[in-house]
C-alpha cells in the first residue's frame, strides 16, 4: 500500500471515532477528571506522576533556564563561539536538555538582524530552555501572521522596528528548535552575570521584545 | 493534510493578545490534562509524529475554538482509543468496563525528571550522503498529501537557498502513519519574504524552514 493510500485509511479510521468525543463532558475540567479517573483505574496513570510532571514545568523548567544560556553568552565570547557553533552541545554544558530540546540552534540578535520564532503548524518550542509556551504563541493569530506579517506583529507587542532591519522568521517545522539570543541593552557592562540573567524575558527569547536595563 | 492547523499565511484570525506574567496554567484541569498526556502509558512504539497528525485531525470548527489542553485531551483520547487500550464505553462512563485488566506498569512520579530530560532524539545516521549542498537552490515541491506532513501550503512551490543541513532525522509524513522512522536528509531553506508573499513584502524580510529532502527539488 503507498504512503498516500495508508494515509487515506488512517484518517477514515480516525473520523469513525470522531462521535464519541462529542459525547463527553463540554466542560473540560469534568472531562480531564473523568479520564483522569479512569486511566488511574486501568492503571494506565498514576495520578502522582501527573502532580510531579505539572511540579516540573510550574518550579523547575521555564525561561530561567534560556536567561541563563543568553546572559553567558554575553558575558563569555567562547561561550558564545560555541552556543553558535553548536548549540546543543553547549546548551547541554548547562544541563539544560531533554524534551523538545534535544536539537538546538542558537540565533544572535544585532542593530541590524532581528529573528522571530514560530510554529506555524502546531506549537513547536523549544521546552528545556524556555518552559511551557505562552497561550499567544499557540494561538491562531501569532501562527498565522508571524510568516506573512512578522512586522506588524511585533509592532503589537509594542516592538517597532526600522525598515532598514532585517528580520528573519524561524518557522519550526522539524525537531529543531530555535532560541534567540537578544541584544545586551546598553548600560548593563557592571552587571554580573546573574543579574543580567534576571533581564532577560521569555519574550525576548522568542523574539518578540527586546532587553530593557 | 491540508486542514486549519496549517495556518500560517492566513488572515481573519484576530490580533495577538500576550498575557502578562502569565502563568504555566491557568486552571488547575489545564496541568492535569498536560500531565496525562505526557506521562500516561502508551501504545507500544508510539510514533510522537502521530501526536502532531493526531491533533490535525480535530475538527476545524473546533480546533479554532477550543484551547490548547482541550486539544490535547482530544489526542490522548484518540490515542488510546485506536490502540484498544480504552473503549467508547468507557471513556463515555469515565469507568473501566467489567472485564478490564489493570495494568501495574505506570510511570512512576521518580521518574518524571529522567524521562523529560533523557528523552530521544529524532537524528538518525544515513548511509547516502545529502543531495543538496549549502547555498544551493532549491523548490519546494507542490504536493498535497492527505496525512500528515511538515511542509506548509504557504512554502510548496517556492525557491530558496538552503544554509543548513541537521544530517538525517526521522520523516513525520511516514512515522506518523506508523510506517517506521524512514529518515531523510533534514534541511533549513531561506526564502525571501517576497518569493513567498509577494512584491509588497519588506525585500529585507526572509522566512526559515525546516524540510526534509524529499519534500525539495534542484531550482
Amino acid at each position: 500500500m503507498s504512503q498516500h493510500d495508508h494515509a487515506h485509511e488512517d484518517s477514515a479510521a480516525i473520523a469513525h471515532h470522531h462521535d464519541i468525543h462529542s459525547e463527553l463532558p463540554s466542560d473540560p475540567a469534568l472531562r480531564v477528571k473523568a479520564l483522569e479517573s479512569l486511566l488511574t483505574e486501568k492503571g494506565l496513570v498514576d495520578p502522582a506522576t501527573v502532580d510531579a510532571w505539572v511540579e516540573t514545568y510550574e518550579s523547575r523548567i521555564g525561561p530561567r533556564n534560556g536567561a541563563k544560556v543568553v546572559a553567558k553568552a554575553w558575558v563569555d565570547p567562547d561561550y558564545k563561539r560555541r552556543l553558535l557553533s553548536d548549540a546543543t552541545k553547549a546548551i547541554g554544558e548547562l544541563d539544560m536538555l531533554g524534551n523538545q530540546g534535544q536539537h538546538m540552534v542558537a540565533l544572535v540578535n544585532t542593530p541590524e538582524i532581528h529573528n522571530l520564532v514560530v510554529c506555524t503548524l502546531c506549537s513547536c518550542y523549544p521546552l528545556p530552555v524556555l518552559g511551557l509556551p505562552p497561550v499567544w504563541y499557540k494561538s491562531a493569530p501569532y501562527r498565522s501572521r508571524a510568516v506573512l506579517d512578522p512586522r506588524g506583529v511585533l509592532k503589537e507587542f509594542g516592538l517597532e522596528l526600522p525598515e532598514h532591519v532585517k528580520i528573519r522568521v524561524w518557522d519550526s517545522t522539524a525537531e529543531v528548535r530555535y532560541l534567540v539570543v537578544p541584544e545586551r541593552p546598553a548600560g548593563t557592562e557592571r552587571l554580573s552575570e546573574e543579574q543580567l540573567a534576571a533581564l532577560v524575558t521569555r519574550d525576548s527569547m522568542i523574539g518578540v521584545a527586546k532587553v530593557k536595563a | 493534510m491540508n486542514s486549519i492547523h496549517d495556518m500560517g499565511g492566513m488572515h481573519g484570525l484576530g490580533a495577538v493578545r500576550a498575557e502578562p506574567n502569565e502563568p504555566p496554567f491557568h486552571e488547575k484541569w489545564e496541568g492535569r490534562a498536560g500531565g496525562i498526556v505526557e506521562v500516561m502509558t502508551f501504545p507500544e512504539n508510539f510514533p510522537g509524529d502521530r501526536f502532531r497528525y493526531l491533533r490535525e485531525t480535530l475538527r476545524p470548527d473546533l480546533y479554532l475554538t477550543q484551547s490548547y489542553y482541550e486539544q490535547w485531551l482530544y489526542v490522548a483520547e484518540q490515542i488510546l482509543l485506536e490502540a484498544g487500550m480504552i473503549s467508547a464505553e468507557e471513556l463515555r462512563d469515565g469507568r473501566a468496563g467489567p472485564s478490564a485488566a489493570k495494568r501495574n506498569d505506570a510511570m512512576r512520579a521518580d521518574a518524571v525528571w529522567g524521562f523529560l530530560h533523557d528523552r530521544a532524539h529524532t537524528g538518525r545516521k544515513l548511509a547516502e550522503g545529502p543531495r543538496f549542498a549549502i547555498g544551493q537552490r532549491v523548490r519546494a515541491r507542490n504536493m498535497q498529501p492527505d496525512g500528515h506532513t511538515r511542509l506548509p501550503r504557504y512554502a510548496r512551490g517556492k525557491t530558496g537557498i538552503v544554509t543548513r543541513h541537521h544530517g538525517g532525522h526521522v520523516l513525520p509524513d511516514a512515522h506518523a502513519h506508523w510506517q517506521g522512522p524512514a529518515p531523510q536528509h533534514l534541511y533549513t531553506v531561506r526564502f525571501t519574504a517576497r518569493e513567498l508573499w509577494g512584491e509588497a513584502a519588506n525585500p529585507r524580510d526572509r522566512v526559515n524552514l525546516d524540510l526534509w529532502e524529499s519534500y525539495l527539488e534542484p531550482a
